[in-house]
């Protein structure tokens, strides 16, 4: 029986060639005539059936970001960015959602029925739960990016994915993890928490235990099914608006301490000056244009509607402007569907292109009165000169300038 | 259940409430045997209350560096291979953010060299490492840098002890609370 399914799904492959040949050759339906119909999709072919796939005519793909080449002549992934150009709505489709290892990985196979996630140190009871336990416990859902730190746009850049695609906005399903610290009774001597992973590093991140019982929460949900393999199968933690390498993948044990423990990935936030160490931990409010952007090209004068997307880690965007005109005037954007906290939200603005050369931009006002800066204001602070070189510290939120050419062609205004 | 079966029910689970608030509200999941935690509970903290039993000095550690193929990656001596240096250039500097971005050298705890190695090393072979065998590449690497003398034998009780050159020269993180800007007054 087996053996058949191939040859019958040959024989369909066939026939939707055929009719899809048939079709094409057709002339124009004369008036009053049935228009023409497109080729056919027959049966399973491209897994229509069992697990939906897209057209065959969309290729929206994600890249390896910065240079290192994902996965590498040994299988090892390590940065992989979402084609934010190409990005509708707020959600990104998982399987375009970023994804990043600490350093070139194998990416863990888990068997979920072997998964447990293990709760200890600063309680009364440590106590481990396996997949289906955590899944009888009151659940959350909710909508939130996450950012990997080296999200940073430089002159060198051509695209918004090149610029800014090391984020991504999913909705999340799992339980708080208060509900979980309850459960096992925390002691108020804990101070901090450490969430580490199931992976050949076990890759660890201290984080504050005010964090836990705030908004943090485990999910195995990733817009409507299980989270995805390089998204941290089966189980990821979520500390929403913290930068991404804390959202602790595989997650397979959180111990409750009583001091920063400053382990594995906590030792790459180890810094000199604290001010820097105070921007790498929240993310600040950033937005950025992603129609039109790098490397796009407006076909000629006329309507476009700007679109874009912005978030910040310290809540929910409050506002979001837009510059035609390289920041001398600001008009303000609208959102399309209501801003929620720690997420990406959509922002639009109509624009009537004159075919002039010119620049735009978009910045962004957060819930609690944080405003994304430029560049030079960013330098400005630090008392250093700014020029193409300038390297922001701490994570980078910086305004996106977007070139636009007389021919219509966009460019990074950074080169 | 007729309605007076469930209010007497209704009743008898709100008498329960404060019982619940002592124990566990929702009484799921299991106790971890002790073989289960000690197994998982491998991140080392500055006190070094995780660590395990052994021990290790340098020299030791020189022979565990290059038997375990450290040297391929990281260079003979730490230094001149594909993967981060190991050893600073500039060992002479007193500033020792100057000194470079090297593990063994700017942890501000040893213990975060020793955690490092064990979780971390050798790529691809993770986990592969004995408890003595990370002691005397801790020992090793701290040698090397000029940290710790060579003879000097590492264990559970004296590698939190060891005095680190950045000393408390570090940025200690801000506070966190909820719905609180990242930095007052950033940028303007």
């Amino acid at each position: 029986m087996g053996a058949k399914r191939p040859a019958r799904r040959e024989f369909l492959r066939t026939g939707a060639t055929l009719a899809g040949g048939f079709t094409l050759g057709a002339a124009a339906p004369a008036l009053g005539q049935v228009p023409a119909q497109p080729p056919m999709i027959k049966g399973e072919r491209e897994g229509e059936i069992g697990y939906g796939a897209r057209s065959k005519y969309v290729t929206s793909s994600r890249i390896p970001h910065g240079g290192r080449p994902s996965p590498d002549n040994f299988g090892l992934t390590f940065h992989v960015a979402s084609p934010l150009q190409d990005s509708v709505g707020v959600i990104t489709p998982s399987s375009l959602h970023y994804f990043a290892t600490t350093r070139g990985a194998y990416l863990p196979d888990i068997d979920p029925r072997q998964h447990t996630l293990m709760i200890h140190g600063l309680v009364d009871r440590p106590l481990t739960f396996t997949m289906d336990d955590l899944k009888r416990f009151p659940s959350v859902t909710r909508l939130h990016f996450i950012e990997c730190a080296g999200n940073r746009a430089s002159r060198r850049a051509k695209t918004v994915q090149e610029t800014h695609g090391m984020t991504s906005n999913a909705e999340w399903t799992g339980v708080l993890l208060s509900t979980l610290l309850k459960e096992c009774g925390f002691k108020s001597s804990a101070k901090w928490f450490v969430a580490e992973g199931a992976e050949e590093v076990k890759g660890a991140s201290s984080m504050p235990i005010a964090k836990a019982m705030d908004d943090a929460f485990v999910a195995y949900g990733m817009n409507g099914e299980a989270v995805r393999p390089q998204n941290g199968f089966p189980l990821r933690l979520m500390v929403p608006g913290f930068e991404g390498i804390l959202h602790t993948k595989w997650l397979q044990r959180i111990k409750l301490v009583d001091r920063y423990y400053m382990n594995y990935n906590d030792y790459g936030h180890l810094d000199q000056d604290d001010k820097v160490a105070a921007l790498g931990y929240q993310i600040g409010p950033k937005s950025v244009i992603t129609f039109p952007s790098g490397d796009q090209r407006l076909p000629g004068k006329g309507f476009y509607e700007i679109s874009g997307l912005a978030w910040s880690g310290g809540g929910a965007i409050k506002q979001v402007e837009v510059s035609v005109d390289g920041g001398k005037k600001w008009n303000k954007a609208e959102f399309r569907g209501t801003p929620q906290r720690m997420a990406h939200c959509r922002f639009a603005y109509p624009w009537n292109w004159d075919g002039n050369e010119t620049e735009i931009l978009s910045r962004c006002v957060d819930e609690i009165g944080q405003v994304q800066p430029t560049r030079e204001q960013i330098a400005k602070y630090w008392n250093k000169p700014y020029d193409q070189t300038f390297s922001v510290p701490g994570l980078d939120n910086s305004i996106q300038p977007w070139k636009i050419a007389s021919d219509g062609s966009v460019t990074n205004g950074l080169a | 259940m007729g309605w007076r079966r469930r209010l007497a029910f209704a009743f008898a689970s709100l008498m329960c409430v404060p019982a619940l608030a002592q124990g566990p509200p929702y009484g799921i999941g299991r106790t971890p045997t002790a073989e289960e935690l000690r197994a998982r509970d491998i991140s080392i903290g500055p006190t070094g209350g995780e660590l395990p039993p052994g021990k290790g000095s340098a020299k030791e550690g020189a022979m565990t560096y290059r038997a375990k193929g450290c040297a391929g990656c990281h260079g003979a001596g730490g230094v001149g291979g594909s993967a981060p240096i190991l050893k600073s250039r500039d060992p002479a500097n007193p500033d020792v953010w100057a000194r470079g971005r090297i593990l063994p050298l700017r942890a501000p705890f040893a213990t975060i060299v020793w955690d490092y190695i064990n979780r971390g090393m050798p790529l691809n072979r993770e986990g592969t490492l004995t408890a003595d065998e990370v002691y005397a590449l801790t020992a090793y690497l701290l040698f090397i840098n000029g940290v710790i003398p060579e003879d000097q034998v590492l264990d559970q009780q004296n590698l939190a002890q060891v005095k680190m050159p950045l000393g408390d020269n570090y940025a200690s993180l801000p506070e966190w609370k909820p719905h609180t800007q990242r930095l007052k007054g950033y940028p303007y």
